[in-house]
């Protein structure tokens, strides 16, 4: 089918986006990309995706609302506690194994994730010695992160979680109560650097021994995914780990065969040893 | 196949959903010649267990997609808990975290109307059951591209807010019965 005029639209808005934002959305899953630009165009009141770019282009105010759009921040502390109790019994023995670490958790977004790894891994006292990347490019998510503060009512679930991943201690010993948020312990950031990275366009950055990168590649197409993936692998040291999310897969990856399922049903792999 | 014919099947349900499936899906033959995408509501937690279920109940295929699995004949796709769940152009599936949208994630909308894009009047969209609006913009969009729509007699349906909310959103839709759907597309998808 040939595109739609929408279809044409949004193409020309992701292009004018990266041409003068450098923000580079243009190989992302198109199908909730064309969703969130919809939402987006009703919500912002633009008649059309054309008009809306016009203000995108001429307005540099609206950048951080579009990118609030295009970037999805729904996450929970040690969601699929599974995950994080594989991590746990499994990944953190072959770490114990490392005089120091660091861990990557690519596409951190609002911090619950980062929070949830930096909370494990002193539970099973390898936080002294781990060195935590924190990645976005959303910065109001990377602000957010860095202030690790969440609504209380969601704060039961997050407990819930973590008791069902193996948590040695209660979620509440890391946080407290005030003017209904519950802010997080503060000593959980002394070993995290925050910091604005694109899996886009960026390079690899560092050698990490483990990635949790968990619901990010589901935004991309496959040429993205791949490229993203590729960082991955560049990034790992052999037998480094990389942790997706619950329905994510290697399988349709050009990557596939740098990888080894290390867990299989919670989508932890280790790069092989080539 | 002529160029009208449907390419893909999706199926929305909410209250109801599993005896009002229990009609249809067993109906379809294992060598079914189009792909069924399916949201249902079910609780964030729930992982997996419609697919389990009707897998023994089937002959066709049923299971949960992978992100970016490309959509075959034959299978049953149902979203998976606590994601959304969308085609793109290529037929490929996607999943997504995206926000919940009438309190659902996944949400009927968000699947018939990227399929909508995705098939144009190739698709076949059908609302069952249900106690939310959840499904009626879906439908719409079906129906705005040209595909076929058809929705649960709300007089026999467990739960009629939602074929009732569809058939307000798109009147042009046919109410049948669920003996009536599960004859249509199993006619429909026959060589």
């Amino acid at each position: 089918m040939s595109d739609s005029i929408e279809d044409i639209e949004i193409r020309l808005l992701l292009e004018a986006l990266y041409q003068k934002y450098h923000y580079d959305f243009r190989s992302y899953a198109f199908a909730s990309i064309k969703r969130r630009l919809r939402q987006a165009r009703e919500q912002l009141g633009f008649a059309t995706i054309s008009s809306m770019q016009a203000g995108l282009l001429h307005d540099p105010a609206m950048l951080p609302q579009l990118i609030g759009f295009l970037t999805v921040q729904v996450s929970e502390m040690f969601r699929d506690p599974s995950y994080f109790r594989a991590l746990r019994e499994k990944v953190a023995p072959h770490l114990r194994t490392y005089p120091s670490l660091k861990i990557w958790i690519a596409g951190c977004s609002s911090g619950e994730e980062l929070y949830s790894l930096v909370i494990l891994l002193r539970e099973e006292g390898l936080e002294s010695r781990t060195l935590f990347y924190a990645t976005d490019i959303n910065q109001d998510a990377l602000a957010k992160a860095a202030a690790g503060v969440y609504s209380l009512d969601r704060m039961q679930v997050f407990t819930e979680n973590h008791r069902k991943s193996g948590g040695k201690s209660s979620l509440s010993d890391y946080y407290r109560a005030a003017y209904g948020g519950a802010s997080l312990d503060k000593s959980l950031r002394q070993r995290v650097v925050f910091s604005d990275h694109s899996l886009v366009t960026d390079a690899a950055f560092a050698e990490v021994q483990l990635i949790s990168c968990r619901n990010v590649l589901i935004y991309f197409d496959r040429d993205l995914q791949d490229r993203a993936l590729g960082l991955f692998r560049d990034s790992l040291p052999r037998r480094g780990f990389l942790g997706l999310g619950s329905k994510e897969s290697l399988r349709f990856s050009r990557h596939t065969d740098a990888f080894a399922e290390f867990v299989r049903e919670e989508k932890i792999y280790q790069k092989r040893d080539i | 196949m002529n160029d009208d014919s449907a390419r893909a099947v999706v199926i929305g349900a909410s209250a109801g959903a599993v005896e009002a499936l229990s009609t249809i899906l067993p109906a379809l033959p294992a060598d079914y010649e189009l792909p069924v995408m399916i949201v249902v509501h079910v609780p964030p937690d729930k992982s997996s267990v419609l697919a389990d279920l009707f897998q023994m109940k089937c002959a066709i295929a049923v299971r949960e997609p992978e992100d970016k699995e490309p959509a075959r004949a034959g299978t049953v796709y149902f979203a998976p808990a606590d994601y959304h769940l969308l085609v793109e152009e290529d037929g490929r599936l996607s999943l997504s975290n995206e926000e919940p949208v009438h309190y659902s994630r996944p949400s009927i909308d968000v699947l018939f109307e990227s399929a909508a894009d995705a098939y144009g009047p190739h698709l076949i969209g059908v609302l069952l059951t249900g106690a939310n609006q959840d499904g009626a913009k879906g439908l719409a969009a079906v129906a705005h591209a040209g595909g076929e729509t058809i929705v649960q007699n709300p007089d026999e349906a467990f739960a009629r807010a939602m074929p009732e909310a569809a058939l307000a959103a798109c009147p042009n839709a046919r109410a049948l019965s669920l003996e009536d759907i599960a004859g249509y597309l199993r006619g429909v998808g026959k060589t």
